[in-house]
């Protein structure tokens, strides 16, 4: 098999500038925004390599790596998310005495696992972007290690990581046993039949297992919240986006391509998966009064919406929640951007009390964080109500109609918590006020996840368009 | 049909002008802004009702059909457009909301003292939302905007509301959500039956009987709770008591039509088997809602609460009028919403106005006003009748329409809507006794000013439009009547086909 290295260009490209620019850091570039810029220039690069690089299915690297619509799609909201994470962290870097140059190139690093992922043809390099992505995310979340909180995340994630990472192996392993392939090409052909043996469903179930895990759906989301509250709030901002999409993304093309023809025999999983998800999202997230705990309950909730998407087994499906990922990074970003606009007396400030009175003190924030809010609920005309609705349209096409239902009674309750941060905004009494002014960047950011949130309505198809294309290629192999 | 953008679309978004406008020539917080704000929106809500009038003007009575038709693609891989029309049903709804506004803003000038320019965007993009809602004839911008609604709603009893605005602002919205969702479903389901997302399309389309059960069903969710019927109206006193005034009105005024245009528009004639089906149920609620809400209005003590309760009980009236399927119950329905639409708004005024000057809804705490607010007393009573109902007034035609149809199908609904007028006439003349009539005792009501300038312009009209709708109805009866007729032909042929079904199945056996 010869290697065809065309399709992993931006990839390589990417690699190499992260390895330049870790070596710039070490002997001379010691200032952490010079380099944080030089990395957005980097993702913005590989932006661009991946938007040229067409968008037809080639696979290379001996079969390991496949690229196509589907696989551009999700690395252009990987790329942004993780970009705008590395933009929202400088100021806040700067601040808490963490603007040190490896934390924006181990991004990269993490970055360039998560496109790994997308672009997986392989078990193996399934496995081995996931464990890019994975290792520099652990030390992500333990980055400001003189503090118990951080390096608790940071532990925590690790060895609940490393636990996950093995179920997939295994899963990985057996599936392998049974089948005598990792190319997920060769695994759709020996699944062909739709009735596998037993060792490959057990199989499947520990890989599913290792993957709900990687997306933080319940019931394998119980780090979610510590790793979030822990973490400091740029690296939640990017656990809460980019390695989502990214890992999503994953379970997609490994139920849809090699398990494609076995959607009886995963279909309930998910389903159950989905449910208890928006279940623990919903109702544990009433309960939570830091805002970062909130947003990691928010965020196993949207993967309940997103898996319910990909239960459906379809190509509406994959749509709806291609269209909902892009929706949610757009939201999860902006949200983070006002979080980190929580600013008292100099520190940061994380209680969702501490929000009392924002509307008094900067209004336009609080008006971009309470039309965020809106639209993580769900109310129309705000973006978020599009993405569940192409889910649930999805699923009701499918017939989960009872799906649906919970799902739709799930985001009632859900409304509930994201009302309340409305009503600490505007209807309580002014507290403290916050600090002025802004950093720039954080209000571009904010403003500009809350334009793409109000406008959606007007011009949904610059969305979704894209996002059919690429579920098309998903299926018509 | 034509394409584009036209008078409907213009109605629609030229609120939003005047949101824009606020948002970028009213800076800062300081009087002139406050004023600016003010005024903007007044203005852009007075051209916003002299736009709607030509809808009027040039409204086509002789025709069924939906008139001024807009259609531009939107999402058009799933056969969703962006589509607008108004039929007979639909027209004064359009009207009342455009109506209703300039009043609302006008009623706050001075009532509203923080937040200003905020409490006016919410009330021009409100109004946007209640437009478009009753203009819209596709599904999903039907509910983007029916649910876009609760979004101003919600901050407009947060913000600017009472002592347990919080709860009341929780309550309304999560109580509308949760019927609001069911209905999200069966919208899709009927998406997916229909192949597309038009109104117009699905009225003809006909359902399956047990398909049109669920459906019904999950619509009923939505509109129940929007409407309200007994016993999911209890979010409507709360929100009601803590709204402000203006918001009240709009309440009342406009978001209760919400769900019986639903009824209207979607339930009763896309599933007539299963709302012929459902009517007993819905007879049984309406009479009770109408008996029992009446006599709870009895016994309220707070001005606010009474006439909330009084709102459930019209509203009965109206889901009576609708579910007999006959032309006048219909009819009186339409007729009795609009009504109910202007008199309402007016009696909230009317409580806003002394609330305004002693900041208390409690009625004991009235009396004797005809003493030192002669006009004020005048102005309450014509809506205190129109309440009532009395001959002359708006509120005469409807009920007597909705009971005249309830009569031709069952003489007991007829019978215990008809004590529901009565208990009416209690309810509301004893309200007015309290407050108005009586030894002027109380020293704090010894230096209470009649009606100001501001307040007169709010209520000419609304007496004006009363006085009109009860002797001369026609001028509202007229363009409702061809919509109404052909909604009960189509019903009845409805019928007519699932007798034969019946008749052949029994023939079969």
């Amino acid at each position: 098999m010869d290697m065809i290295y065309a399709p992993a260009v931006p990839e390589i490209v990417l690699a190499c500038l992260a390895m330049a620019l870790l070596m710039a850091g070490v002997f001379g570039l010691e200032r952490g925004r010079i380099v944080s810029w030089l990395c957005v220039v980097s993702l913005a690069i590989t932006l661009l390599l991946v938007l040229t690089g067409g968008t037809d299915r080639v696979v290379g690297l001996g079969g390991l790596f496949v690229t196509g619509a589907f696989a551009v799609y999700v690395k252009v909201l990987v790329l942004i998310g993780s970009a705008l994470a590395i933009v929202m962290s400088l100021t806040f870097n700067e601040r808490e005495a963490l603007d040190r140059f490896e934390f924006p190139i181990v991004i990269l690093f993490a970055t360039l696992g998560m496109l790994m992922m997308v672009s997986a043809n392989d078990l193996i390099a399934l496995y081995l972007g996931l464990e890019l992505q994975s290792l520099s995310l652990y030390v992500l979340a333990a980055f400001r290690r003189d503090t118990l909180r951080s390096s608790e995340a940071g532990l925590k994630y690790f060895v609940l990581g490393a636990l996950s990472s093995g179920m997939l192996l295994y899963g990985c392993s057996l599936i392998y046993g049974f089948l005598g392939a990792t190319g997920f090409d060769a695994i759709a052909a020996a699944v062909g039949g739709g009735d596998p043996s037993l060792g490959v469903v057990v199989g499947l179930v520990f890989l599913l297992a290792g993957l709900c895990f990687k997306v933080s759906a319940a019931p394998f989301h119980m780090w979610t919240p510590d790793v979030y509250e822990g973490a400091p709030t740029p690296v939640t901002a990017l656990f809460s986006v980019a390695p989502k999409i990214a890992a999503l993304a994953l379970f997609i093309r490994v139920l849809m391509e090699p398990f494609g023809d076995l959607t009886d025999k995963w279909q309930q999983i998910i389903v159950v998966v989905a449910i208890l998800s928006m279940a623990i999202g919903a109702f544990t997230a009433i309960v939570q009064e830091n805002i970062k705990r909130l947003m990691a309950y928010s965020s196993i909730g949207h993967v309940g919406y997103a898996l319910v998407g990909i239960a459906t087994g379809t190509e509406e499906g994959v749509r709806a929640v291609l269209i909902y990922l892009a929706i949610y990074l757009f939201m999860n970003v902006g949200v983070f951007a006002c979080i980190l606009a929580m600013r008292q007396k100099g520190s940061a400030v994380e209680n969702i009390s501490d929000l009392a009175g924002f509307s008094k003190s900067r209004p336009l924030v609080a008006g971009i964080f309470a039309a965020l809010m809106f639209s993580m609920a769900g109310i129309p005309p705000l973006a978020g109500f599009f993405g569940k609705f192409y889910v649930f349209m999805a699923a009701v096409n499918a017939g989960l109609v009872p799906l649906a239902v919970f799902g739709v009674l799930a985001s009632v309750v859900g409304c509930y918590y994201y009302l309340r941060i409305v009503k600490v905004m505007y209807f309580d009494e002014a507290g403290e006020d916050m600090d002025r002014p802004l950093p720039s960047e954080i209000g571009v950011v904010a403003g500009l996840s809350a334009v793409v949130v109000v406008l959606f309505v007007v011009v949904p198809w610059t969305i979704t368009d894209f996002a059919g294309g690429a579920a098309r290629t998903l299926f018509s192999g | 049909m034509s394409a584009g953008v036209g008078l409907l679309s213009i109605v629609t978004f030229l609120p939003l002008v005047g949101v824009l406008a606020i948002l970028l020539l009213c800076r800062g917080t300081d009087e002139d802004a406050i004023r600016n704000a003010r005024m903007a929106a007044l203005w852009t809500s007075l051209a916003t009702f002299v736009v709607s009038l030509f809808i009027w003007f040039r409204f086509d009575s002789g025709t069924a059909d939906f008139q001024f038709v807009e259609q531009v693609d939107w999402l058009p891989e799933f056969n969703i457009t962006y589509r607008m029309g108004v039929d007979g049903i639909s027209l004064f709804f359009v009207l009342l909301s455009t109506f209703l506004t300039p009043i609302c803003i006008l009623s706050s000038w001075t009532a509203i003292q923080i937040r200003v320019k905020e409490y006016m965007i919410a009330f021009l993009a409100l109004e946007t939302l209640m437009v478009g809602m009753f203009c819209a004839l596709d599904f999903v911008v039907f509910y983007v905007f029916f649910e876009g609604v609760l979004i101003p709603m919600f901050l407009i009893i947060g913000v600017w509301g009472g002592a347990r605005r919080i709860y009341a602002a929780f309550k309304f919205f999560l109580f509308t959500l949760l019927g609001s969702v069911l209905m999200l479903l069966a919208l899709l389901a009927v998406y997916l039956e229909v192949g597309n997302t038009s109104i117009v399309e699905a009225l003809v389309y006909s359902f399956a009987p047990d398909l049109q059960i669920w459906l019904w069903l999950a619509f009923f969710a939505s509109f129940a709770v929007k409407i309200p019927m007994w016993p999911v109206h209890t979010w409507l006193p709360d929100a009601h008591v803590e709204a402000p005034t203006a918001g009240s009105v709009i309440l009342a005024g406009v978001l209760l039509k919400m769900g019986g245009y639903g009824f209207l528009r979607f339930s009763l004639p896309m599933f007539p088997e299963a709302s012929e089906f459902f009517t007993p149920l819905i007879f049984v609620l309406s009479c009770v809602a109408v008996i029992y809400t009446s006599l709870v209005a009895l016994a309220q003590e707070d001005m606010k609460k009474l006439i909330a309760y009084s709102s459930v009980a019209h509203m009965g009236f109206v889901t009576i009028g609708i579910f007999t399927a006959t032309n006048q119950g219909i009819a009186g329905a339409i007729f009795q919403m609009l009504s109910h639409g202007i008199v309402s708004a007016a009696l909230f005024l009317c409580v806003g106005v002394v609330y305004d000057r002693l900041h208390t809804r409690d009625i004991a705490r009235y009396g004797g006003l005809v003493h030192r607010m002669p006009a004020y007393a005048a102005v309450f009573m014509v809506f205190t009748l129109a309440s009532v109902g009395l001959p002359g007034t708006s509120g005469f035609v409807g009920e007597f329409l909705v009971l005249l149809g309830a009569f031709e199908v069952n003489t007991w609904v007829c019978f215990l809507a008809a004590t529901g007028v009565i208990l009416g006439a209690a309810y509301m003349l004893y309200l007015y006794r309290r407050v108005i009539f009586g030894k002027l005792e109380r020293v704090e009501l010894q230096t209470m000013l009649d009606l100001n300038p501001r307040e007169i312009a709010v209520f000419a009209p609304l007496v004006l439009l009363v006085l009109w709708m009860g002797i001369y109805p026609s001028s509202f009866l007229d363009p409702i009547q061809m919509s109404v007729q052909n909604l009960v032909d189509q019903h009845q042929a409805a019928m007519h086909a699932m007798g034969e079904t019946a008749a052949v199945a029994a023939r079969g056996q």
